[in-house]
């Protein structure tokens, strides 16, 4: 199964078990407070997960390490390079 | 020189129980080039150094796609001065893209290993120790260089730039699950017939052929190891991430989302 799929199937599953749950198809009386909840849930749901996805990149983004080291480490092997191969014979 | 003598007689005898044969691992590292003249000779001796300081056997691959800047030339230097069984020089006429480039390399690598990496030095060799270790330490058939994890991380990238990249990667992780952290990156370690068999089932370009590698190496499953990294970004020569990058990466994520 693609992962297009198994999401299709998902969203299936989950949508219909709301609706059926919203529009009394299974026969529960549900209590109103129950009702009032579960009516806008879908929409909760997409905002949190809105939340959840720009908090962690977010925080993903802030704490991308920035090499500092790495970037004048390889500075100065390219300085000892060129020494190096020109040594040799290298033509730059 | 030093380094040859290292591959002529091994370093430490490694006696593995259950391998018919227990002949020493060697590493090919594929380099595909396209106008690095500049960068070349540095990686080359940055390879050479540090497999030679580890004491590794290995074998380097240049493939450069016709570059016009010359970069033919500064590799037939370089075969001189480490000597062609090191330094193994397989140009192609013109730019072909980087699978091919790989098909193409493979065909001439003797190793059992591959590592394939960017020529611009944004990948150091001095990970390629810590990627031999990964791969012995847990037998996995891949080792995938990761920006996003541990130490890893980049330089030289601003705040646009790396919103997008972890946007990207974040949007990846939901809708692949692909259990590798760094899809984008190509600093790779592969057995030889794993990279084989890879390269023979991935139909896409550029940036989202990296991440359709790892994509059938989990449909495969082959096992994935990962080692931070950090990613310089292009000291010399420009760094290229335009719009159409980002909507060819988005086109390659959705069409992969729909059929693997």
């Amino acid at each position: 199964m693609t992962k297009l799929a198994q999401w299709l199937w998902a969203l299936a599953l989950l949508g219909s078990a709301w609706a059926a749950l919203t529009m009394g198809a299974l026969g529960l009386e549900l209590p109103s407070s129950c009702q009032e909840v579960l009516w806008p849930l879908p929409a909760y749901l997409l905002v949190s997960a809105g939340c959840y996805a720009l908090g962690t990149v977010g925080y993903r983004v802030a704490t991308f390490h920035d090499c500092e080291d790495a970037a004048r480490e390889l500075q100065s092997q390219i300085q000892e390079a060129r020494a190096d191969l020109a040594r040799r014979g290298m033509r730059f | 020189m030093a380094s040859e003598e290292a591959s002529r007689s091994p370093p430490r005898s490694r006696q593995e129980p259950g391998r018919r044969a227990p002949r020493q691992d060697k590493y090919s590292v594929l380099l595909p080039t396209y106008n690095e003249r500049e960068n070349l000779p540095l990686i080359v001796w940055l390879l050479v150094k540090s497999f030679s300081q580890s004491g590794i056997d290995y074998e380097i691959i240049i493939i450069d796609d016709g570059s016009p800047d010359g970069t033919r030339d500064v590799a037939e230097q370089l075969e001189k001065i480490y000597g062609s069984n090191k330094i193994l020089l397989r140009p192609r006429e013109k730019k072909l893209g980087l699978g091919t480039a790989y098909i193409h390399g493979l065909k001439y690598a003797t190793g059992n290993y591959i590592i394939i990496m960017d020529a611009d030095l944004s990948h150091h060799p001095k990970f390629i120790p810590e990627f031999i270790r990964k791969q012995k330490e847990g037998n996995f058939d891949i080792v995938s260089g990761t920006r996003y994890k541990g130490n890893g991380g980049v330089y030289g990238w601003d705040l646009k730039r790396k919103i997008i990249s972890r946007g990207a990667n974040f949007i990846t992780q939901i809708l692949l699950r692909p259990g590798a952290s760094d899809l984008t990156g190509s600093f790779r370690l592969y057995r030889k017939e794993v990279l084989q068999k890879l390269i023979e089932k991935c139909v896409s370009k550029g940036y989202v052929f990296q991440m359709e590698m790892i994509i059938r190496a989990r449909q495969l499953n082959y096992t994935i190891g990962e080692v931070p990294i950090s990613f310089v970004d292009r000291v010399y020569g420009e760094s290229k991430l335009g719009g159409n990058e980002i909507v060819s990466f988005l086109k390659g994520l959705l069409t992969l989302f729909a059929t693997t």
